[in-house]
């Protein structure tokens, strides 16, 4: 196996970190959806309420399962500078630093998320509780991440999947503010304002930014790597 | 020594989960509250009662031998 | 309601000498010297009028204490409605692990009763010596006096009280001053608070005898219970027993209100006569419909009966009800019941600490159908429908309040069954533009609750 990705110079690595991040994604999207969704309210006989939680809590530890082999496989690809720092440390990285640095900020809040739940007993309800809103941030920073250092986001599938994660998150928010309108006003109108800003933020930003012209140079991949490609596929540059 | 079922009524919010995994003991009413049958659990309803005791969010439920307080 | 400050003796000998060595059998004895003037007891008045403040001599750690002894004997139970033997409440605390500390509850949140108040502006020093004394049979160094911030006469004649003890010495008393509010005085609200947290009550185990304030082993008692103990431990536990029944010795202080000459605070012997009472406090002004006994966690028992009914815990419970906190609040034949019931129950499911869902959705619903049949808009089936909501409520709550407005709507329901089915057919009575007979705080605090909700399955 080792032999194979040496010959390749490591592209399985770059491939595995893609695909795993993408997984990883839409787990956690699915892992915000099944959680802002309330339990008690969208229950049905066929999904009893603790087969919700029971999925989500699931759903949750395995795209942390994800999230750990797409930070380590990452690391493992020779191509980008990208050291095991990186993944906690946001910000310092010389790949893309803003952009990797929301990956590191994402993960260690769900890093935070996963051990006080995992531990919730200990470290009681309501620390369990305010520690989990911070999923909330997590999801988005997430979404932006993605689009800020995938390299391919251009390509139709990365992105159709990035916005139907979206569309699911949004989805999920609405029903729930519907559904419980108009208790806890103040929390609802933040919740759809919250969503309603981030939504226009990618509308506004995208085009001219991760889809726009020369998004590798202008995200901070070091100029040594740009327009050269030691793979088959070209990873940076001509996008 | 038996044990029993009992929910702390103050911590509870109506979750539910408690009354889908221990239906023998637990009922919900009209707005979603537990209604618990504080009879002593006979050996093969002790797990699905610990399990429910774990399911819930707010540790309300709490499964509780005669004379002893849980945890 | 009429300030019943004016404090009166029933049943025995009315003259009661005020010389220490009084006759077994008088009364009054709480209210022996108190009151003719309004005024408290002061100080020295109190020690000419009952005695020094017998004090134990110094005992071995492991003896037990000479007052929970005498007290055991003597058959006292609390008069804060629960009526739990006082010596066992005692005693379960000086077996607890810690130090202990002792708190008297004067908070009186029963609106029908005056008791308490009574006893904190005309004779605070009985209550006081009895705190301090049962704070020395518990090796306690503490006693905290709790006192209704509302009630800003007995706070300051406590307080001028507790100043004029200095001199005594024995545990340090301290006066804290409540929240107003219905539930703030139940015992682990009181010691929720007085540990520096809301008052609201907590979830149990643990009780306030193992873990009260600051953790502490508490014992938490009512005012007037704190009061007997005091004569107890100067005249004895026979002396004690000369009054009151077998079951239920000594006297008791009771707040009579409604259609009577004289509505007020009278101290009588258990088992006495209700008819005569009613008599001593001048007779009725009015026809009487029913008596509340208890307060507004307590039972009605119908007019028809009342003459015959002897105000023991071991007779009322032949009406199903119990001298509780000894409100005796007397409704006339002029006052519409339904109505009554319907201002008590929505003013009881207000006054939820708003922490347990059964409590806050099931009171309110409970009010809000009683007021339905009361206006003549409940369907057919609402007697049942309310039927079965006090069987909901019953022990789903931290604390016994939505068990209290149960009862009390049931036996309503009961009692007044005529008045009920023809509100259900007919709606609004003449008798319900009535002023209110029951009464109730002039307005209603607002706890720190959450609004009644119901959660869709």
């Amino acid at each position: 196996m080792t032999s194979i990705l040496a010959a390749s110079g490591g592209s399985a690595y770059w491939y595995l970190t893609r695909s795993t991040g993408a997984v990883a994604l839409v787990l956690l999207t699915g892992a915000v959806a099944l959680g802002v969704l309330d339990v008690r309210r969208f229950s049905t006989p066929r999904w009893p309420r603790f087969v919700i939680d029971t999925l989500h809590r699931n759903v949750s530890l395995l795209a942390m399962a994800f999230l750990a082999l797409h930070i380590l496989t990452s690391v493992l690809d020779s191509f980008a500078p990208i050291s095991i720092l990186d993944a906690v440390i946001p910000f310092a990285g010389s790949y893309r630093p803003f952009w990797l640095g929301l990956g590191a900020v994402s993960f260690d809040l769900l890093l935070a998320v996963t051990i006080t739940s995992l531990l919730r007993r200990r470290f009681g309800y309501g620390t369990w509780r305010a520690i989990h809103w911070l999923t909330y941030a997590s999801w988005p920073i997430a979404l932006l991440h993605g689009f800020g250092t995938g390299s391919d986001v251009r390509s139709t599938w990365l992105f159709g999947l990035s916005v139907a994660c979206l569309a699911a998150v949004l989805a999920a928010v609405l029903a729930r503010v519907i559904a419980g309108w108009p208790q806890n006003l103040r929390v609802r109108g933040a919740a759809l304002g919250g969503a309603g800003v981030f939504s226009l933020f990618l509308l506004l930003w995208l085009p001219g930014g991760p889809l726009g012209t020369e998004w590798a140079r202008r995200s901070g991949t070091p100029s040594s790597l740009l327009g050269h490609s030691t793979h088959t596929k070209s990873k940076e540059g001509s996008k | 020594m038996s044990q029993r079922v009992r929910v702390n009524p103050i911590t509870c919010e109506a979750h539910g989960m408690c009354a889908e995994l221990l239906p023998e003991r637990i009922t919900l009413d009209e707005w979603g509250y537990p209604i618990i049958d504080g009879e002593p659990l006979p050996e093969a309803l002790i797990s699905h009662a610990k399990r429910a005791a774990q399911a819930c969010p707010t540790f309300a439920l709490l499964v509780e031998r005669d004379g002893t307080r849980p945890r | 309601m009429r300030s019943p400050l004016s404090t009166q003796t029933a049943l025995l000998e009315r003259d009661a000498p005020t010389r220490l060595d009084v006759g077994a059998r008088t009364l009054p004895r709480l209210l022996r010297g108190a009151g003719a003037d309004g005024a408290p007891l002061a100080l020295d008045d109190h020690i000419a009028t009952h005695g020094e403040l017998p004090l134990e001599h110094k005992r071995r750690r492991r003896e037990t204490s000479r007052l929970i002894e005498q007290l055991e004997r003597a058959g006292l139970r609390g008069h804060g409605g629960a009526g739990f033997p006082t010596a066992r409440k005692l005693r379960a605390v000086a077996a607890a692990r810690g130090r202990a500390i002792v708190v008297v509850n004067a908070t009186e949140g029963e609106p029908a009763s005056l008791k308490d108040r009574t006893l904190c502006q005309l004779a605070p020093h009985l209550m006081l010596d009895g705190a301090q004394l049962a704070a020395q049979a518990l090796g306690a160094d503490e006693v905290l006096v709790a006192v209704c911030e509302s009630a800003s006469a007995s706070v300051e004649t406590v307080a001028a009280a507790i100043d004029e003890r200095r001199r005594l010495g024995g545990a340090r008393l301290r006066l804290s001053t409540t929240p107003p509010g219905y539930v703030a005085g139940q015992e682990s609200a009181l010691v929720n608070f007085l540990s520096n947290g809301p008052a609201l009550p907590t979830f149990t185990p643990p009780r306030p005898f193992e873990q009260g304030v600051s953790r502490r082993p508490t014992l938490v008692s009512n005012a007037e219970t704190y009061a007997h103990i005091a004569l107890i431990a100067r005249h004895g536990s026979e002396w004690f027993r000369a009054l009151g029944t077998s079951s239920q010795p000594g006297s008791a202080l009771v707040t009579l209100s409604g259609p009577v000459a004289n509505p007020a605070v009278y101290e009588i012997e258990h088992g006495a006569s209700l008819g005569e009472l009613i008599d001593a406090a001048g007779g009725p002004t009015a026809g009487v419909r029913a008596a509340l006994l208890g307060g507004y966690a307590g039972t009605w028992i119908d007019g028809a009966h009342l003459r015959g009914v002897a105000l023991s815990d071991e007779h009322l419970a032949a009406h199903g009800a119990t001298l509780g906190a000894g409100v005796i609040a007397l409704l006339s034949d002029d006052a519409c019941p339904v109505a009554e019931t319907a201002r008590v129950a929505r003013w009881l499911a207000n006054e939820s600490a708003g922490q347990c869902g059964p409590c806050i959705n099931g009171l309110d619903a409970l009010a809000a159908t009683v007021a339905e049949i009361a206006a003549g808009s409940a369907g057919g089936d609402a007697a049942r429908r309310v039927e079965r909501l006090t069987q909901l409520v019953r022990r789903r709550g931290a604390c016994g309040h939505p068990d209290g407005v149960a009862r009390f709507v049931h036996s309503a329901l009961a009692t007044f069954e005529p008045e009920f089915s023809d509100h259900a057919r007919h709606g609004r009575c003449e008798a319900c533009a009535r002023p209110a007979e029951l009464p109730l705080p002039a307005h209603t605090h607002t706890s720190a609750r959450r609004t009644a909700q119901a959660v869709a399955r």
